[in-house]
C-alpha cells in the first residue's frame, strides 16, 4: 500500500501542475500538488505514490549510501581474508 | 559518479551488500547481552523481510515482530460494510484504490458488490475521481479513502481540487489512520494472556513513506519516553539490513535514539506542504477501530466539520450500519500484531484462512504478516 516508485522527471507542465516522469522506461504523469512551486525540476529523481510526486530523492545522500555499501563489502571481505589467514596460521596440519 | 535511476533500484537490492550486512550483523549480535525483538511497523517492510528471506540471515538473538502497518489489513469490517452499502445505492459510483478489491466485509467484498451490479471502480490515483465525476454529473462519486500518513495528503489534494473546481458530486468516506498512536498502543497495551504490559517490542524499524510525509520527528517520543530506539528504514532489502545493523549498534553502545537510515528521502520535518494540506482538511477522531487490535484513541482522521458537505458519512448517515462486529473467534491476528504469536501458531493459518479466503486481518493483503508467511514462509524452513 505504501510502496512508491523512484522515477526521473522528464517534463513539467506548470499550467496543469503535473510532471511527466520516467519509471525505468515507462512514462507516466504525476501531480505536483504536494510539492512547493518550482521545487521539482527536469532531471530530478522523485518518489511517486498513487499519482503524486511525494518528495524529491536527495541525490547526494543516495550516492553516500552507495559509497557506504561499497566500504562495508570491502570491510567484510577484509575480515574474511584475515579470518582465512588466521585459520591457515592455526591449522594443526600446517607443520606437517 | 552521477546517480542513475537504475542505481536506485539495483544497488539497494544488491546481493553482495546484503551478504556483507548479514556478516556484520552476525558479528555485532555476539556482543548483545539480551536477544532483541525488532518490530517493523510497516507492512511494506514485512513484505521485504519475508520476500528476501531476511529472518534466515539473522542470528538467533535477533527476532522480528511484524507490525500493524498495512492499512488494508487493519480496516475493520464495519468500515468495509459502509463501502458495500454505499456502493449499492442508486446513482452512486464508489471509487477506491485497488488494494481494497478483495477485502471481505460481513456481506462480502467490493468485488462481490460489483458482481451484484454495483458501480465500484478501482483507481490508480484519487485524482481519477475528478474525471469520473465530470463524466457522471447525474451521479454521486464517493471516494473510499484508505491509508496511513503516506496516502492522506493525496486525499487532501483531491478535496482541494474538488473545492477549487467547484465539483458538486464528489463525496469522501475517510478511513485514514496514523502510525504513532498504534505504536504507543502496542507498547502500552495490556497482554490479556499473561496479565502484564506488553514488553515484547525492544525497538522499531520506522516506516519508509509515512516518514517521507510526516518527517522523522513523529517518532521522537519513542526513544525519549518509551525507551525504544527507532530507525527509519527504506523499503529495499539493503535499506532494511542497514537499519537492523543500526538498531543493533544502538544496543551494543547502550544508546536509545531516533535515527534515519532512509536519508535520501526522509528529513526531520518531512513534506511540510503535504502536512499543511492534511491539517487543513482533517482532524483526529476520538477512536478508530483497528481490525485485530480494537479501538485506539486518536488513531484515525475525519473531515473537519466545515467540510461536512463532502463527507459521505454525514450525507448517508441514515443508511450506514452502526453495529459492532466481533473479529473471528479463532483468529489470533491481535496477538500476532502484538508480537505474542507468529502466523504458523494460528490454528486456521493456511487452512480455513488463506489469501484467497482471508478470515483475519493479517491474511488480507500481501503486506500482512500471515499473507507474507503464506507466500514466502518456505524460505524460513532451515
Amino acid at each position: 500500500m505504501c510502496l512508491s516508485i523512484p522515477s526521473k522527471v522528464t517534463k513539467i507542465n506548470t499550467e496543469t501542475n503535473m510532471a511527466t516522469v520516467d519509471t525505468m522506461g515507462v512514462s507516466r504523469d504525476a501531480a505536483l500538488d504536494l510539492m512547493e512551486d518550482g521545487d521539482v525540476k527536469i532531471g530530478d529523481y522523485v518518489l511517486l505514490h498513487i499519482g503524486f510526486v511525494m518528495n524529491k530523492i536527495d541525490e547526494e545522500d543516495a550516492l553516500l549510501s552507495l559509497d557506504t555499501y561499497k566500504e562495508i563489502i570491502e570491510l567484510m571481505d577484509e575480515e574474511d581474508r584475515k579470518k582465512a589467514i588466521l585459520e591457515d596460521d592455526e591449522c594443526p596440519n600446517r607443520a606437517v | 559518479m552521477a546517480l542513475e535511476l537504475k542505481n536506485l533500484y539495483d544497488d539497494f537490492r544488491d546481493a553482495d551488500t546484503i551478504k556483507a550486512y548479514a556478516k556484520m550483523i552476525k558479528e555485532d549480535a555476539k556482543k548483545l547481552e539480551n536477544p532483541i525483538n525488532i518490530m517493523e511497523v510497516c507492512g511494506g517492510h514485512t513484505h521485504t523481510i519475508m520476500k528476501y528471506g531476511i529472518p534466515q540471515l539473522m542470528p538467533e538473538n535477533i527476532n522480528f515482530i511484524h507490525g500493524p502497518g498495512c492499512p488494508v489489513c487493519i480496516m475493520p469490517k464495519e468500515r468495509i460494510d459502509h463501502a458495500y452499502v454505499l456502493s449499492m445505492q442508486e446513482n452512486v459510483i464508489l471509487v477506491t484504490l485497488g488494494d481494497m478489491i478483495k477485502v471481505p466485509g460481513s456481506n462480502g467484498s467490493l468485488q462481490d458488490a460489483r458482481a451484484k451490479g454495483a458501480d465500484v471502480r478501482f483507481v490508480y490515483s484519487p485524482l481519477d475521481c475528478i474525471k469520473i465525476a465530470k463524466e457522471n454529473q447525474d451521479k454521486k462519486v464517493i471516494f473510499f479513502a484508505i491509508g496511513f500518513e503516506t496516502t492522506t495528503p493525496m486525499t487532501a489534494a483531491l478535496i482541494n481540487t474538488v473545492i477549487k473546481l467547484d465539483i458538486k458530486n464528489v463525496l469522501l468516506h475517510i478511513n485514514h489512520v496514523t502510525v504513532p498512536e498504534v505504536m504507543k498502543e502496542l507498547i502500552d497495551s495490556r497482554d490479556i494472556h499473561v496479565d502484564s504490559y506488553n514488553n515484547q517490542i525492544d525497538a522499531f524499524l520506522g516506516p519508509s513513506h509515512v516518514s517521507v510525509i510526516s518527517g522523522s520527528k513523529i517518532y521522537e517520543e519513542f526513544p525519549r519516553d518509551y525507551n525504544r530506539p527507532v530507525v527509519v528504514s527504506g523499503f529495499e532489502p539493503v535499506d532494511v539490513m542497514q537499519a537492523i545493523s543500526m538498531v543493533i549498534k544502538q544496543f551494543i553502545e547502550k544508546r536509545c535514539e531516533l535515527e534515519v537510515e532512509y536519508n535520501r528521502l526522509v528529513s526531520y520535518d518531512g513534506n511540510i506542504k503535504a502536512q499543511e494540506l492534511i491539517e487543513k482538511y482533517f482532524e483526529k477522531t476520538d477512536l478508530f477501530k483497528w481490525r485485530g487490535l480494537g479501538n485506539i484513541a486518536k488513531s484515525g482522521l475525519k473531515l473537519k466539520s466545515q467540510y461536512a458537505q463532502y463527507d459521505a458519512e454525514v450525507a448517508y448517515k441514515d443508511i450506514l450500519p452502526i453495529e459492532e462486529i466481533e473479529d473471528h473467534k479463532l483468529c489470533i491476528c491481535g496477538d500476532i500484531l502484538r508480537g505474542i504469536a507468529s502466523p504458523p501458531e494460528c490454528t486456521i493459518f493456511g487452512t480455513a484462512c488463506k489469501p484467497t479466503s482471508p478470515i483475519g486481518s493479517c491474511m488480507v493483503s500481501s503486506e500482512g504478516a500471515c499473507a507474507a508467511y503464506y507466500k514466502y514462509g518456505n524460505l524460513l524452513k532451515k
